[in-house]
């Protein structure tokens, strides 16, 4: 097992966002978390990646209390973020920005420069131009490449496919396949129920920051789905 | 001539002035700090360099290889124990502490060193000139001009080529961001400001050696380097230069009228391109 | 605010601000009296006390509510003060009415001042002010009809012909010299006085919410038609013309002046920051507990000279980590006490 919240309560200053949440992620794994606007799942992902502080014990990496430390420490453990709205680093160009994913943590895997611009050959075009010059869909895939160069054994994916035409979903989504094989566990958190489903092995649904629902996808049925999401009867 | 000749004595000021500027700028451009201890911050490694020469009998030059790393180590701790508690969106605390520093650092240099004028000593090059086709310069001031462009190549260099630099602009960006890669924010500051500090003390050997100074001249200093900031743009260090270059031109003009008029002729050529341009000459292209 | 049928109503008003108000008014009567039984040294250190005060508060309105942090209010003083020495010197005015005379150059300084200074922003728009004010001192300097560099002294005859020093002089049978001090004195007690109500009625008024909100999120006042623009000149002016009046007075007093003396950022900027910061910013009863503070400090530590600078400085940088809001934010928060109360409360039916 790689990583599980134990009744995690998280919030901003006295807003609690999140009450009593259990996830639970194992190696190699792909796990979706689903949920409407406001539910809570940036903040999960947040809790986990150590930019909201927690308790130490309510989020646990192999066993270890990681609630209370830094995102660098995390980052160190092999837990790696696409942040929510890409945030790509203005300053830096396409390829450092790919850099600076990796300078911290090289990591033991097959993820560099080279691998990535493989993954997303319309980059390596790009390289020079300044990162937030792309469009949305080639900024995703950068912030993707900028995440995989530390060679995470967890990989956190937010809201990756937010702002961007089906097509270039499609194409991003078309990435994850190659992502896992190289070993990571991915978490994926998505507002397109659909596309949750298609790629995870076990999916969590969120509702006013409340875990309301989870399990395989062959085991959910869509009333089930429908009425975890919104509450109340579809 | 006389003209020709003034202009480029105001040039060469100006380098020393982007001296004074570049630390500040630099600073700035990672955490929007402005230092207002950073003239103070000279006069503290003037008299660092002063007591190594006059000490340890050691030549200026020598006396700044020790002083830089010693003033380096300076800047990080302060900012590590100091500055580093009091940044944050609230411009108020940064500005203040920083102001109590000033007054603190120029009151204990005044009870450590009485308020006596003092000069580095630079026996071989003090009066030496060199011809620079028409005009004669002296070579104290060319050579502080060289060095300013030396120390922006040298940071340029480091920003745009480096993994430090890469964290200095990834962390300027977006400081939460840079966490998740990673990057501790409050150490890359430390570093900053320490690699600042480096600059103030060559910033510090030509001005001590050019000129007298005593404890109270900081505040000075840090106007002139405020200025060439402002007036080159925040973010660009070449425009550093170019603001002290205006700066110098137009003291160097100013004092040939009138030698009253020196430092109002500077803060008038400010207040002109503050007029005109309010973001400098070549600002960045972001905020 | 009121209307019969609505039994709820918007107050500001508590039971400590009552009682402060009080007690407030006792200690005027008592500083009116006081020269009648006060040494000429006592009445000086207040006259001190009183104009610090008032430069403390003035700051504190422009920085602390009004979020411009200026370095170069030392420009208002030393402007006030030459406009006090011209008009009795070259115009022949008295000196009494010369004060005003300050007030008016503060607003004249204060229109260039801002229009080059309000297109810088945080702390650079702090630095900015300080130019103008250095540019200001240097081309004041320049003015050799009131002595250039090296300053001038108010002619003794206009000082003891000075409106009202005869009758003072004669109530409380001192010489002319004490009662010029005693006239100051009871003008700055006066000035601070006007200050702080005024002060005080600005923020409990729609302006000050503006104000408050405005230095809290400027983005998200101007959002719901605050003008923030307006705002600022607005507290800028405000303040410029206070400080001028401040400074007019300070050098009445002094009877001589230089422009190293009246723009001395240290006396007027650095002491006045230090005793707002101390005391605690963006309150009324910060600066008052500040001046307190840095009067004990002063009177124990002058003979030290750097000494005494230097633990200014290093009380200023500590107090700004471990306690920005300052002695007064200490306190405040441990009892509760507002002895400005401007918070606007509900009060109802139920007897609150």
């Amino acid at each position: 097992m790689l990583l599980e919240t134990r009744s995690l309560d998280a919030g901003y200053g006295r807003f609690r966002a999140l009450f009593g949440v259990d996830i639970r992620v194992d190696a190699g794994e792909c796990v979706a978390i689903i949920g409407a606007n406001g539910a809570g799942k940036s903040t999960l992902m947040r809790s986990i990646a150590g930019v909201l502080p927690n308790a130490p014990d309510m989020i646990r990496h192999k066993g270890d209390p990681i609630g209370a430390l830094s995102s660098a420490a995390i980052l160190q453990r092999g837990i790696a973020m696409v942040p929510e709205g890409r945030k790509l680093f203005p300053s830096l160009s396409v390829e450092e920005n790919l850099l600076i994913g990796g300078q911290k943590r090289r990591g033991s895997g097959q993820w560099s420069l080279d691998s990535i611009y493989a993954l997303f050959p319309i980059l390596r075009e790009k390289r020079a131009v300044p990162g937030t010059a792309l469009s949305g869909g080639q900024q995703q895939m950068v912030a993707i490449g900028r995440a995989l160069m530390s060679n995470p054994e967890l990989l956190l994916c937010d809201e990756i496919s937010l702002g961007l035409a089906p097509v270039v979903i499609r194409d991003i989504y078309a990435a994850l396949p190659r992502i896992r094989e190289s070993g990571a566990a991915v978490i994926v958190v998505e507002q397109d129920i659909t596309q949750a489903l298609r790629v995870a092995d076990r999916v969590y649904c969120l509702m006013e920051g409340r875990v309301t629902l989870s399990g395989t996808p062959a085991e959910l049925t869509r009333e089930a789905i429908h009425s975890a999401y919104f509450g109340g009867h579809a | 001539m006389i003209w020709l000749d003034t202009i480029v004595q105001g040039i060469l000021l100006g380098g020393l002035y982007a001296l004074f500027a570049t630390g500040l700028s630099l600073v700035f451009g990672i955490m929007r700090l402005v230092n207002l201890a950073h003239g103070d911050m000279i006069v503290l490694a003037a008299y660092l360099i002063l007591v190594l020469v006059t000490g340890l009998g050691l030549s200026p030059w020598l006396a700044v290889l020790i002083a830089a790393p010693l003033m380096f180590v300076l800047g990080w701790l302060l900012q590590r124990v100091v500055l580093n508690r009091v940044l944050g969106p609230d411009i108020l605390p940064p500005l203040l502490v920083t102001f109590g520093l000033s007054i603190a650092i120029q009151n204990a240099l005044l009870e450590g060193f009485s308020a006596d004028s003092r000069r580095i000593p630079n026996p071989d090059l003090e009066g030496a000139s060199v011809a620079l086709g028409p005009v004669t310069v002296g070579v104290m001031p060319v050579l502080t001009f060289a060095s300013a462009v030396l120390v922006i190549v040298i940071l340029n260099r480091v920003i745009y080529g480096t993994p430090l630099g890469r964290s200095f602009r990834a962390t300027s960006d977006d400081p939460v961001t840079a966490g998740l890669m990673g990057i501790e924010p409050m150490k890359v500051f430390a570093v900053a400001t320490g690699l600042a500090m480096m600059v103030v003390t060559v910033a510090a050997l030509y001005l001590g050696t050019r000129a007298n100074f005593d404890p109270a001249i900081g505040p000075a200093r840090l106007i002139y380097a405020f200025q060439a900031v402002i007036i080159g743009g925040l973010g660009s260090l070449w425009g550093t230069l170019a603001g002290g270059v205006i700066i110098g031109v137009a003291q160097t003009l100013g004092a040939a009228v009138n030698p009253e008029w020196q430092i109002l002729a500077g803060h008038l050529a400010f207040l002109l391109v503050l007029l005109v341009r309010p973001r400098g000459l070549f600002p960045r292209a972001r905020d | 605010m009121s209307s019969p049928s609505a039994p709820w109503r918007a107050t500001t008003r508590t039971r400590t601000g009552t009682l402060v108000a009080l007690l407030a008014l006792a200690l005027i009567v008592a500083g009116l009296v006081l020269p009648a039984f006060a040494s000429r040294r006592l009445i000086q250190d207040l006259f001190y006390i009183l104009t610090m005060l008032s430069l403390a508060q003035i700051w504190n309105l422009l920085a602390g509510y009004g979020g411009l942090v200026s370095v170069g209010q030392q420009a208002f003083v030393g402007i006030g003060a030459y406009a006090l020495f011209g008009g009795v010197i070259l115009g022949g005015m008295d000196p009494l009415l010369a004060i005003l005379l300050g007030g008016a150059a503060g607003l004249v300084l204060a229109i260039p001042m801002a229009f080059f200074a309000f297109r810088l922003h945080g702390a650079y728009f702090a630095i900015g002010t300080w130019v103008i004010a250095e540019t200001t001192r240097l081309l004041v300097a320049q003015w050799k009809a009131l002595g250039g560099g090296t300053g001038t002294s108010l002619p003794r005859a206009a000082t003891s012909d000075m409106m009202g020093v005869a009758q003072v002089a004669e109530l409380f049978g001192v010489r002319d010299a004490a009662a010029r001090d005693i006239l100051a004195y009871w003008i700055a007690l006066l000035l601070a006085v006007a200050l702080i109500a005024g002060i005080y009625a600005l923020l409990r008024s729609r302006l000050g919410l503006a104000l408050i909100a405005v230095r809290d999120n400027a983005e998200a006042a101007g959002s719901v038609g605050v003008d923030v623009r307006w705002l600022k000149w607005a507290v800028f002016l405000i303040a410029s013309v206070a400080t001028g009046l401040t400074g007019a007075l300070i050098f009445l007093q002094t009877a001589r002046i230089s422009p190293d003396a009246a723009f001395a950022i240290t006396d007027w900027t650095a002491y006045v920051i230090f005793i707002v910061v101390i005391g605690g910013i963006g309150t009324i009863e910060g600066p008052i507990l500040g001046v307190l503070v840095f009067f004990a400090l002063r009177s124990t530590l002058a003979d030290y000279g750097s000494w005494y600078l230097l633990t200014l400085g290093l009380t200023a940088i500590v107090a700004m980590i471990f306690a920005p809001k300052g002695l007064w934010g200490l306190l405040s928060a441990r009892t509760g006490w507002h002895l400005f109360p401007i918070r606007h409360r509900l009060v109802g039916p139920t007897g609150d």
